[in-house]
């Protein structure tokens, strides 16, 4: 007898999925006439997820609990994970507002915003899955409905360059990451997370197959030296979709490896094995990003490479703790969603940002940004407060979530590790730092012409100006999510 | 509210005040309404200050306050002043003040992120809490890059990403030293105060642990300080940055440093101080002799005073390093005697430079025939740097010296002596700058049309004239109000560490 009650727990689920049939319904009904754009290039996708946001947020039940036999897990954290994804997409569907305004896109702007559901849909599942195949499903979701996003200029050379380029390594690092899921299967006998425990004779099977699997997720995650793939990509893509990539995309999947580690592989040696391996991937990803970033001259290339040294931060979180400490607080999770709420608000803005400008002059090259102060002061100066916060600034909020991400690590007894990660820092600050002489001291003949932005980019930035200033002031955002890991765990 | 968080809200004011109005007459309004308002709390801070501790209010700091903010973490913005802090608010709000006149055609972004400068001074000196202090004092470093970058002179660009790198690379440095010192001490509080003290859930730090947080400590704040080798931002820093900036960051900045070293890195882990102190007693030595004789063969007047702070806050450093008494009251009053003299003197340079446009001391000459105002306040200025009695710079530095000779072995003996030369070189490179620029002939017609300062310039002059004048004539008013301060953490550090 099944009990159908359990589908509610999946509200959230249920919730997007309804926003994403409504939004196919109304693309069916009203968008006859592709000249005008039909009933998307109003507010309506904004308004649905906001609602959905609003809804997810409310009706906060602060205990954990299962569905589905197991396969489905939630906790008080994966809400708030999830609302932040959602904030995420929302400030995504922001920007995109004048691009898919552009004449070649007008046809097909309802299938950017279900595309985009989608994948958010396949975050949502990877986020509660208590089974290794439901992740599995989830990701996949998540990964291939993205080719299209990064293609969406499909006539655009480097755009579908760059989806064919996606599609390819993220098929390969699925394939990779099945056939290590497969292993462990084969060393414990269960996909279930909190059921794997290990066979004393095969446990070289299990690593065999937990090295895989971190070579999956490095791949989603965009981690040294498996992220070939990213500057490519986030150059091709349409700069919306990038910063997509670059935020939800990589913070979805940076909070599932640290929930699947802190399930599935706590017990004994696996622990110090995987801790291992993300000690030296960690060092790589933040080190080799930081020197390749300064040598780049396209700003969407530069922020892949500073994307790419941020994922080596946020992996840092699942070093500081992947369980409860003596006190019962969860440092390392709590670090770890706090900087991504912060990255999230900073990456974004920066994103609006660089969108805007390129969406009214068509230029994307650093020095294109040469000026910029000079012609588009307020535009100039958000940027310069991302690009801050990205740094580590303060008073801005990324000083706070690098300060306790550091914290957790370095209370986790990751000393070394804290120490080249802050130096790297400074590395980090030196071409954030190229980026703001541009806007503000370098002088240029031919500046980005003077303009106004749209209401729509407005605000976007108004809400991740809003997240840069306050997430890090405001203390009760990192003591609430530090109360609910204690019970997310 | 405590009373002593006004320190930061009237900056938060002054910024969002600076944002809102209009109109270079608008912004100086706020800006001087503001700087008076802030420079006035800190002397009412100073007389309510030694009021309360004359009527015997004996604790460690005075007017504390602690809110919770991040609580999970134990990170509390607590509050607090002792002599030294009032001391050092007292220094600030003189320097922004002068600062704001020197200013006076600026525009509003400028004025923005000086106020945000100063916003992370006040605040850095008010903490008592690690996690506090640390973001104030990033605070006040990140606005150095913009104000010179796009203000400054000279190769500005290089200058300000060197002088943001290196400031920021010492901060890398105190971010691992902080969470040494917090975890080593139980992970249980950031409170200064209960760390050193080991109440509030603080234990005593593993001496192990100390020998690696401390060193860390010391070179995160001393970077700042003009630690060599760590110093080299600040020659190009300074001589690049607009002439308040370089008040302001040789004024009060470079004391941040001091403070730092000697109210968290000293005070919190006194047996490697104990242990360690040797290492960094060289190194400022060799700040001081060297800072000095490279002050002597520098030609841009801006140059000459930024290795004469080398020298002057390697000083600071050295007496500190000395640990006792006499030398810890001579390096706090030294900070303060240092604060002031260089921010007159970079006010004069920028003014004189403002006129002639140039500050190589090979192309001026008889300076003091045209502007006698300016010059007579660069001689009152380089004769206060070389310590003439009965201004500030002779109280400081007597003090520490006689405080350094306190300690009868070789090593420091030898130390203190050749510490002592460097009195010898300022007054070569003083003298010899003095009596090319001012005196003489002068060889270059354009200059003989120049004007003199204007009142608006006069003003900071003549205040901070009276200022350096007074520390020198009443100097035990100084020494009363440090030695509050010093001589608890002095005794404490001697205590756990004899």
């Amino acid at each position: 007898m099944t009990n159908y009650t359990e589908f509610l727990y999946m509200h959230e689920e249920l919730g997007l999925l309804a926003v994403i049939l409504l939004l196919f319904v109304c693309d069916l009904l009203f968008c006859k006439d592709s000249k005008r754009g039909g009933v998307y290039n109003t507010a309506l996708p904004v308004i649905l997820l906001g609602i959905l946001t609003a809804f997810n947020l409310l009706p906060l039940s602060n205990l954990p609990f299962e569905a589905l036999g197991g396969m489905y897990h939630h906790t008080p954290m994966d809400t708030i994970v999830k609302s932040t994804l959602n904030i995420g997409t929302l400030v995504t569907f922001l920007m995109a507002h004048k691009w898919l305004a552009r004449p070649e896109n007008l046809v097909k702007q309802g299938e950017f915003y279900i595309v985009t559901l989608f994948t958010l849909l396949g975050m949502y599942f990877m986020i509660s899955s208590g089974h290794f195949l439901m992740f599995f499903i989830g990701l996949e979701l998540a990964s291939i409905p993205m080719v299209a996003l990064v293609s969406f200029d499909k006539y655009r050379y480097e755009s579908a360059e760059a989806g064919a380029k996606y599609i390819l390594l993220a098929l390969f690092s699925s394939a990779l990451l099945l056939y290590g899921v497969s292993l462990i299967y084969a060393a414990t006998g269960s996909l279930y997370f909190n059921q794997i425990w290990p066979d004393a004779s095969s446990s070289w099977l299990l690593l065999c197959g937990l090295s895989l699997f971190l070579a999956g997720m490095g791949f989603k995650i965009s981690l040294v030296p498996f992220h070939l793939w990213t500057a490519d990509t986030y150059e091709g893509a349409p700069t919306v979709v990038t910063g997509y990539l670059s935020v939800v995309s990589k913070g979805s999947a940076a909070f599932v490896l640290l929930v699947v580690l802190a399930k599935a592989f706590t017990f004994g040696g696996v622990k110090l094995d995987w801790q291992v391996a993300l000690f030296w991937v960690i060092i790589a990803s933040i080190t080799l990003a930081n020197l390749f970033a300064i040598r780049q001259s396209n700003l969407k290339r530069f922020m892949a490479y500073s994307a790419i040294s941020q994922a080596g931060y946020l992996v840092l979180g699942i070093m500081g703790g992947t369980e409860p400490a003596a006190d019962g607080s969860a440092q390392g999770m709590t670090a770890l969603v706090f900087y991504l709420l912060v990255y999230l608000a900073a990456n974004m803005g920066a994103f609006a940002v660089i969108n805007v400008v390129e969406q009214n002059s068509g230029k994307l090259a650093i020095k294109d940004y040469n000026g910029l102060y000079g012609t588009n002061p307020k535009l100039a100066f958000l940027m310069t407060l991302c690009l801050f916060s990205l740094a580590g600034i303060p008073p801005f909020a990324g000083f706070f979530s690098k300060f306790f991400i550091f914290m957790a690590a370095f209370n986790a007894g990751f000393k070394v590790l804290v120490f080249i990660a802050l130096v790297n820092t400074i590395i980090s600050l030196y071409y954030y730092l190229l980026i703001v002489k541009a806007m503000y001291i370098s002088k240029s003949d031919t500046p980005v012409a003077t303009f106004k932005s749209d209401g729509y980019t407005r605000a976007a930035l108004a809400i991740c100006t809003a997240g840069v200033l306050l997430l890090g002031i405001a203390g009760w955002v990192y003591n609430y999510l530090d109360s609910i890991a204690k019970v997310s765990l | 509210m405590n009373f002593l968080s006004i320190f930061v809200l009237i900056p938060l004011v002054m910024l969002l005040a600076l944002w809102l109005v209009k109109g270079q007459k608008a912004i100086r309004t706020v800006m001087v309404t503001g700087s008076t308002a802030l420079l006035a709390m800190a002397v009412y801070l100073t007389v309510a200050f030694l009021t309360d501790r004359a009527a015997g209010a004996d604790a460690e700091m005075l007017y504390t306050a602690s809110f919770a903010w991040f609580e999970p973490l134990h990170i509390y913005y607590s509050v607090g002043v002792d002599g030294i802090s009032v001391a050092m608010l007292l220094l600030s709000g003189v320097i922004v003040f002068t600062g704001t006149f020197v200013s006076w055609d600026m525009c509003k972004e400028y004025f923005l992120w000086f106020t945000l400068l100063s916003l992370g001074v006040f605040g850095f000196f008010i903490s008592v809490d690690m996690f506090t202090m640390f973001m104030f004092y990033e605070v006040a470093l990140i606005p150095m890059y913009l104000l010179i970058g796009v203000w400054g002179t000279g190769k500005k660009e290089y200058s300000a990403m060197k002088l943001t790198l290196m400031l920021m690379g010492g901060s890398a440095f105190l971010m691992c030293g902080i969470f040494g010192i917090f975890y080593g001490a139980g992970g249980q509080t950031m409170n200064l105060v209960e760390i050193a003290n080991h109440t509030g859930g603080a234990h005593a730090i593993k001496l192990s642990e100390q020998m690696v947080w401390f060193p860390m400590t010391f070179v995160g704040f001393g970077v700042l300080g003009a630690l060599f080798p760590f110093h080299t931002w600040s020659p190009d820093g300074h001589a690049s940055a607009p002439t308040a900036v370089s008040m302001l960051h040789a004024g009060v900045l470079m004391k941040l440093g001091g403070y730092g070293c000697f109210r968290i890195a000293m005070y919190l882990m006194p047996e490697a101080t104990h242990e360690l102190a040797w290492i960094f007693l060289i190194l400022t030595g060799i700040s001081v002799v060297y800072g000095a004789f490279s002050a002597c063969v520098q030609t841009d007047l801006k140059y000459i005073n930024a290795y004469s702070s080398v020298s002057h806050c390697g000083l600071v450093l050295f007496a500190l390093l000395m640990i006792n008494e006499t030398a810890c009251s001579g390096a706090i009053i030294q900070m303060l005697s240092h604060g002031l003299m260089t921010a007159l003197f970079f006010a004069l340079i920028g003014m004189i430079y403002g006129r002639t446009h140039t500050r190589d001391i090979r192309e001026l000459s008889g300076l003091m025939r045209i502007m006698p105002f300016l010059a007579v306040g660069y001689v009152i200025a380089g004769l206060g740097n070389l310590g003439l009695p009965g201004l500030s710079g002779f109280v400081a530095e007597m003090t520490i010296f006689v405080g350094a000779f306190q300690h009868a072995d070789t090593f420091h003996r030898v130390l203190t002596i050749l510490a002592c030369s460097s009195i010898v070189t300022t007054a070569v490179y003083i003298l010899r700058m003095v009596g090319k620029i001012l005196y003489g002939k002068c060889t270059n017609e354009h200059h003989l049309a120049l004007t003199d300062a204007t009142l608006v310039e006069r003003f900071p002059v003549v205040v901070l004239i009276c200022c350096i004048a007074a520390i020198g004539l009443a100097p035990f008013f100084v020494s009363h109000l440090v030695n509050g301060g010093v001589v608890p953490i002095v005794n404490h550090i001697l205590a756990v560490a004899g």
